[in-house]
């Protein structure tokens, strides 16, 4: 249990997808103009990178990884398909975004409204297939692990896309020399959070 | 009336190879409609892999590999791929391309391939390809196509490399891993001088993005947002 948590708190600030890997940047800096969208965005992401990082584990663990598929029998295990997983992955990751959209249509349609256009944008959202990868590279021990991480990501980027859209908002009001205004501010605001998150790193959980 | 005429008979002419048009289609990407500063893609993986420079050579022809490659193929089937499912094609073609670039990097490469970790895979959702696909590929021919993948992984590539220069010199004093500070400056060495070793964190990739967005709106002023 300690180490979930350890793991959920890590991913979250230690490891922060925008601050630390900066991923999903394109979104983050398209849709972060408004709190409410910004809300949106981040709420979708968390939801698929928590479906989507133990669906990749599974794929990852039973079928993709050197010696994965010897539950098939005894002349399977030393079939290595680790070379197929960017395609495995993505094609997963857009699957079931397009499912994930048709069951949230189906029966919660307010929240499917609320997300509006977001959720298929995800698919391309370099978060969600780089949550994938680092599953992969860090090697979890349990699909329990993978879907903390899995979480723990998606919120950390969601309080990072919340943040950047209030300073936004804010900032809209501010006399900032013309050349910087819009994508440049956002820039250099973004940098001196990522300084502001750097204070998690030399906490050792 | 000389003029149409003349501008008629260039039409019906097939176009040169490299024509203004052409030319444009590369230089614009430099400049005026840089993926990075202008259009805001592929900024994902444009940051992460700026500490040093060499590392963000690989990636730079990576990316020019992988979106020459895939404009041009995307293009060769833009009559055959129904709309629907273009997004899937789009990401299978990527994604094949990519496999390619990561098994040749494994093979020939192998310390800049685990430098770069995931960051390869993640070329697949780099944003600057597949909005090169839809926004390009798929309405133009071929060697237009691949143009202007080249044209826009040029620009991609001189921005990374611009900030992996700075990251690098003010970081750890090297470029390419030479040693361009002489020694003999260092504090340590009884000079003056010591690197900033902020310049290496994730941070000052930003910021330094931040200010050639400046430089770069400050020169070009049409590129100014309003707001």
């Amino acid at each position: 249990m300690q180490e979930l948590i350890n793991i959920f708190v890590k991913s979250i600030f230690v490891e922060n997808m925008i601050f630390a890997y900066f991923l999903g940047m394109c979104s983050y800096l398209a849709v972060s103009k408004k709190v409410s969208t910004g809300v949106g965005l981040g709420a979708a992401v968390i939801f698929v990178l928590g479906i989507t990082v133990p669906v990749n584990y599974l794929l990852e663990n039973y079928v993709l990884k050197e010696g994965a598929l010897s539950w098939l029998g005894p002349q399977f295990a030393e079939v290595d398909l680790s070379f197929l997983s960017f395609i495995m992955f993505i094609a997963v990751i857009a699957s079931l975004v397009q499912l994930v959209e048709m069951i949230v249509e189906k029966f919660a349609p307010s929240l499917y409204s609320a997300l509006g256009i977001f959720l298929p944008l995800i698919a391309v959202n370099c978060s969600i297939l780089g949550g994938s990868l680092f599953m992969q590279e860090r090697n979890y021990n349990s699909i329990g692990e993978a879907t903390v991480f899995g979480l723990g990501s998606g919120v950390g980027w969601f309080l990072a896309i919340v943040a950047i859209a209030a300073i936004r908002e804010k900032i809209r009001y501010s006399d900032i020399p013309a050349p910087l205004r819009g994508l440049g501010i956002t820039f250099i605001v973004t940098g001196l959070m990522g300084m502001a998150f750097m204070a998690f790193m030399g906490i050792k959980l | 009336m000389a003029e149409v005429q003349e501008v008629k008979k260039q039409v019906k002419e097939r176009e040169a190879l490299f024509s203004k048009k052409n030319r444009k289609l590369i230089t614009d990407p430099l400049d005026d409609s840089n993926p990075i500063t202008v259009q805001v893609l592929g900024i994902c993986s444009a940051l992460a892999i700026t500490v040093k420079l060499y590392p963000a050579l690989v990636m730079s022809v990576s990316v020019l590999f992988v979106l020459a490659a895939g404009n041009v193929i995307i293009s060769l089937m833009r009559n055959y791929i129904p709309n629907r499912i273009r997004i899937i094609v789009q990401l299978v073609v990527v994604a094949s391309l990519v496999i390619l670039v990561d098994q040749v990097l494994k093979a020939y490469a192998y310390d800049v391939s685990k430098e770069l970790s995931v960051f390869v895979g993640l070329i697949i959702t780099n944003c600057i390809i597949m909005g090169r696909f839809e926004a390009f590929a798929l309405a133009n021919t071929p060697w237009k196509s691949f143009l202007d993948g080249l044209g826009n992984a040029f620009g991609y590539a001189w921005i990374l490399l611009a900030v992996a220069f700075f990251r690098e010199l003010l970081g750890s004093g090297q470029l390419f891993g030479y040693q361009v500070v002489p020694r003999s400056w260092y504090l340590t060495e009884g000079g003056v001088y010591s690197d900033n070793g902020l310049m290496l964190l994730p941070p000052m990739a930003l910021i330094t993005v931040g200010i050639i967005i400046w430089v770069q709106r400050s020169r070009n002023t049409a590129l100014i947002e309003e707001d």
